[in-house]
């Protein structure tokens, strides 16, 4: 696939300045956000994402470097220029009362507006097809203290395709929702950025959900500057092995994802029924139990479904019908 | 949608004029409604009629209309740029900063000069209006230097309260230091009123509003913006920071110029927006300047035909009408739209 470089980097540094001191969050970032990709930046709190969200956006000078937004410098660009080219979905919750969904969609459009912010027929056509997007028409006309957390995000998100923007900045999106709307919205994003060849930039925490829809990651790490490439690659480079490297996390290069890495106090023989098996040394494995068909190990279970036999040093037997039942045994 | 904001519209305008009539044909002296008319359409009237009618009580409704329409656009400016729903005209201490003017005037002239200004009469009338003018400027613009030196909302409101308090202070001082006819003629000032502006004052009263409450109107898409917080403004072109100070400007001379007029006017400013809210379930200025405009307008003619209901006399504070009749209003109405969205 080839995509156009539409944000570049250059030796950037980001971080805030005040009268007598300077705080660099990052620095030496030089990289490249390109046209119809969906790019996650991942990094832990304090990592500086936000920080480099706001300076992408233009909120923050940037401490030194340079950004280029479209092959254009961004300071060249003026407050009603630059509304055309990036829109931006925060973390800051909006308090609004008394505003309807199409209403605050439609506020998407004022860079486009005249004086009194008036919406013409082919702003409001905009904004429709901007709401049909994101799957809302039907909250068009509910009020937007009535929605819920995920709901509002994607009227966020709404708004910012009512701006008709190339670039689309989201800070942490999922945060606050739920697992399915989680997906949802990554989803969502993933499919704007592909079908109409959006540039879109988001932080997010969600580190699995990432490693799974995003085209590009960026990792973050305090003072370590910005590691980039997709999922896949940072995986095979033993990048994704060292990021979260903590205690309890392991990434597991099989699937390309992470995984809760217990510690191990004991061990039992498992065979049986392979699903009922999966399951069961799950559950074990968060007890700290290794369960497995090769290991040697006194106690043995045969799982088959609906059925757990545990065989114990003594070739006593019990039956277990649930896997909590097993548990309690153990 | 759209039909029920005209309606309201056509109401609000409507209860207007119904109101600023009520307040011609009633008051403490009873005029016949026959000769109210033939005095305002240049008919055949007595001299007396005709004072009380044309010298006291049009100036009068006018005033209040005009004061009205000033405070509750200046507490909607206010509400949004602060985003709080407690601001008011004068959250700012721009009003105090008013209320300190004439106690300079008033407090300090009479103890240094040895004549009180405000025993001036008419001129002295005349130099509390200009103190009280220059008092609030003064302090707007102190608040405008610290608006461009702090970034947040609330610290700038924190600090604009405490340019109140510090104000209020001053003018305790004063009082402390003052003869005592002075500081009566003070407080009597500081209860606000729609009467005390007078003939030829009243003019340039409302041609100063009727420049300035049309070019508060210019913010409207800028109040909107700023309802989606600082950082989607910013991110839609607005220059947030030049945007608050343009609000407050605007807010701010409103209520200087209201307040050196009246006095101190509370509640109404406060008020009248939640009222414009629960009324036209809306956010939009471009509906809410114009209602909060008409609604101030007349709840301000309301409360000044009520304070000066036969029996009252005129006795009657305007600042406790305002609140003993519009808080009500407001209570009913944020209730009603409380039960119906439930309901929903």
């Amino acid at each position: 696939m080839m995509h156009s470089s539409t944000i570049e980097l250059h030796d950037l540094a980001i971080g805030y300045r005040n009268r007598h001191s300077v705080k660099t969050v990052a620095e030496g970032i030089s990289d490249t956000i390109r046209g119809g990709e969906l790019t996650c930046l991942l990094g832990e709190n304090g990592a500086g994402k936000s920080t480099l969200l706001r300076t992408l956006s233009g909120f923050l000078a940037p401490l030194g470097g340079e950004v280029s937004i479209l092959g254009r410098p961004l300071p060249s660009y003026r407050e009603k220029e630059l509304a055309t080219v990036i829109g931006v979905v925060l973390t800051e919750k909006t308090n609004l009362q008394n505003m309807t969904v199409a209403e605050l969609v439609g506020m998407g459009r004022s860079p486009y507006t005249g004086f009194w912010g008036r919406l013409t027929d082919e702003d409001r056509q905009i904004v429709d097809e901007a709401m049909s997007l994101v799957g809302i028409c039907p909250l068009a006309q509910r009020m937007v203290q009535t929605l819920s957390d995920g709901e509002r995000q994607k009227v966020m998100i709404a708004k910012a395709l009512a701006q008709k923007t190339q670039i689309i900045f989201l800070d942490e999106p999922t945060a606050f929702l739920d697992y399915p709307s989680k997906v949802e919205i990554l989803h969502l994003l993933h499919r704007l950025a592909h079908e109409m060849g959006k540039t879109i930039f988001l932080s997010t925490h969600d580190l699995e959900l990432a490693l799974q829809i995003a085209d590009r990651l960026w990792l973050m790490a305090r003072g370590n500057g910005v590691v980039s490439g997709t999922p896949e690659d940072l995986a095979l480079d033993g990048v994704l092995d060292g990021f979260f490297h903590r205690k309890g996390v392991a990434f597991e290069r099989q699937t390309g994802l992470y995984r809760i890495e217990p510690e191990y106090h004991s061990s039992v023989r498992l065979v049986g029924d392979e699903i009922a098996c999966q399951m069961v040394r799950k559950a074990l494995r968060r007890c700290g139990i290794d369960a497995s068909a090769e290991n040697e190990a006194p106690i043995s279970i045969l799982a088959e479904p609906g059925r757990f036999v545990l065989r114990d040093e003594q070739g006593g037997e019990k039956v277990a019908t649930s896997i909590a039942h097993l548990l309690e045994w153990l | 949608m759209k039909r029920t904001v005209t309606v309201g519209m056509i109401l609000l305008g409507v209860s207007i004029l119904v109101l600023f009539l009520l307040n011609l044909l009633l008051g403490s002296v009873s005029v016949p409604a026959s000769q109210v008319f033939s005095i305002l359409f240049g008919g055949e009237s007595d001299a007396i009629g005709q004072n009380i009618v044309l010298k006291s009580r049009f100036p009068q409704a006018l005033t209040a209309l005009v004061a009205g329409a000033g405070l509750s656009v200046a507490g909607l400016q206010m509400q949004t740029v602060f985003r709080n729903p407690l601001a008011g005209p004068s959250v700012l201490g721009v009003s105090s900063g008013a209320s300190l003017g004439v106690a300079f005037v008033v407090l300090l002239s009479g103890r240094l000069g040895g004549v009180a200004l405000s025993r001036l009469g008419y001129m002295g009338e005349f130099a509390m209006t200009v103190a009280a003018i220059v008092g609030a400027l003064a302090i707007m613009a102190l608040i405008v230097y610290v608006a461009r030196k702090v970034r947040g909302n609330v610290t700038l409101l924190i600090i604009g309260v405490m340019i109140g308090y510090v104000a209020t202070a001053i003018i305790g001082v004063l009082k402390f230091f003052s003869a005592e006819e002075d500081v009566r003629a003070y407080v009597v000032w500081g209860l606000g009123s729609f009467a005390r502006v007078s003939g030829g004052q009243v003019m340039t009263f409302v041609v100063i509003m009727a420049i300035l409450l049309p070019l508060s109107f210019l913010l409207v898409k800028t109040l909107n913006l700023l309802l989606l917080g600082d950082g989607y403004a910013r991110n839609l072109g607005l220059n947030v920071s030049r945007a608050r100070l343009w609000v407050i400007i605007c807010a701010g001379v409103l209520v200087a110029v209201v307040t050196a007029y009246c006095g101190p006017i509370s509640f109404l400013g406060l008020a009248v927006p939640h009222l414009c809210r629960g009324i036209f379930r809306t956010s939009d200025h471009r509906v809410l300047m114009p209602a909060s405009l008409l609604a101030g307008a007349s709840l301000a003619l309301l409360c000044n035909l009520i304070a000066r209901l036969p029996g009252f006399e005129g006795a009657l504070p305007v600042n406790s009408v305002t609140a003993l009749i519009g808080a009500p209003v407001v209570a009913v109405v944020l209730f009603r739209r409380r039960k119906e969205d439930n309901a929903e």
